[in-house]
């Protein structure tokens, strides 16, 4: 791929969508330590959190670097206004009951492999080898949760009812995972990570097979939400970032 | 006997590197091999302890009788001959 130069701001509001991404999911994901199903699952949940958050950190050290402005990752992290941020309306929302837990990593997994695999042959080295390690951990996040799909939704009167349920509560916020803008369009065409739109068909595939097995219909959305990449958040998102900013907040730069 | 509805347990044996043999660990509950398997991952590999993973079910596993230990192993703490530490070896054979 020929590498055309990229504005830094846009470079770095690219990364952070990335990061914001990871970090508030591995902090939804951390809710669930010491309230899990079964002790299994209560190591294995904050096991997948930890990843998130250490490509959260990863992501956010590199933002601030190319930003240049003297912020650290946890002035990105933690100091931050909610309209600031810019993951999707996806990994803000409640984890619900474990189904709604185990499908929206599924999904966000199933999303991010196919970018991971991209971006670690990209044009920007920092960024390719945060994805070579995260390349990894996300494979085995999908396996983990998709697994958990498979056995609830083709499982039990109950858990097949509530993997059906979580397939239609969720599916209005998978298509915004794949929208463009001069954002994602500056990236591709600098040849840092692709389009979002096209690593849908993977997405597809992937939920496809785990769906297929787990007797659950293909998720479908008359009214997808969207609004998290432009800082337009779910009113999930303050009580969440209340939670993760409580620290940062109360004692500053505190260290441990 | 197994209760209805209760999950399976497993033993889980991990190899720690290569020319190690399999080591038991600990034991996870799951509904199947394949979450058996995950299930032993996530808890007792998180710190790198291993490069390959055994799960058995805990029920396949014939374990002899703690009632039993005295005629099982008593027997043979007295035949010290039983020891290969009655030989002089060479220096040059180096360590054994």
């Amino acid at each position: 791929m020929e590498a055309v130069a990229i504005d830094r701001t846009t470079l770095v509001t690219f990364l952070l969508r990335l990061a914001d991404d990871h970090l508030i999911l591995g902090h939804r994901l951390s809710e669930w330590c010491g309230h899990a199903p079964m002790l299994e699952e209560d190591l294995a949940m904050p096991n997948i959190a930890l990843d998130l958050i250490g490509q959260a950190r990863a992501l956010y050290q590199h933002a601030a670097e190319v930003e240049g402005k003297g912020r650290s990752e946890d002035d990105l992290a933690y100091l931050r206004h909610e309209r600031d941020y810019v993951n999707c309306l996806l990994v803000e929302r409640q984890n619900g009951d474990f189904a709604q837990t185990m499908l929206r990593q599924f999904c966000f997994a199933a999303f991010m492999h196919p970018l991971w695999t991209a971006m670690e042959k990209g044009s920007d080295e920092t960024l390719a080898a945060i994805a070579a390690k995260a390349v990894k951990e996300c494979a085995y996040h999908i396996r983990h949760a998709g697994e958990w799909v498979i056995r609830l939704g083709d499982g039990t009167e109950e858990s097949a009812r509530r993997m059906a349920a979580a397939v239609e509560t969720l599916a209005p916020y998978l298509d915004e995972l794949f929208d463009g803008d001069d954002v994602t369009g500056a990236v591709a065409e600098a040849g840092i990570a692709p389009e979002p739109a096209s690593v849908r068909a993977a997405f597809d595939r992937t939920v496809a097979q785990v769906f297929a097995e787990a007797m659950l219909d293909m998720p479908r959305a008359e009214w997808p939400q969207r609004g998290g990449r432009a800082g337009r958040h779910t009113e999930a998102m303050g009580h969440l970032l209340a939670d993760l900013q409580y620290m940062q907040r109360t004692f500053p730069g505190a260290a441990w | 006997m197994m209760a209805k509805n209760e999950i399976p347990l497993w033993e889980v044996f991990i190899r720690p590197r290569n020319g190690l043999a399999h080591r038991h660990c600990g034991s996870v509950h799951a509904a199947d091999e394949v979450m058996a398997l995950q299930a032993a991952r996530d808890v007792y590999t998180r710190r790198g302890e291993g490069t390959s993973i055994w799960v058995v079910p805990s029920a396949a596993i014939v374990a002899s009788d703690p009632a039993q230990k005295a005629e099982n192993f008593e027997p043979a703490v007295s035949k010290v001959y039983r020891h290969p530490t009655f030989y002089n070896i060479p220096d040059d054979v180096g360590h054994m």
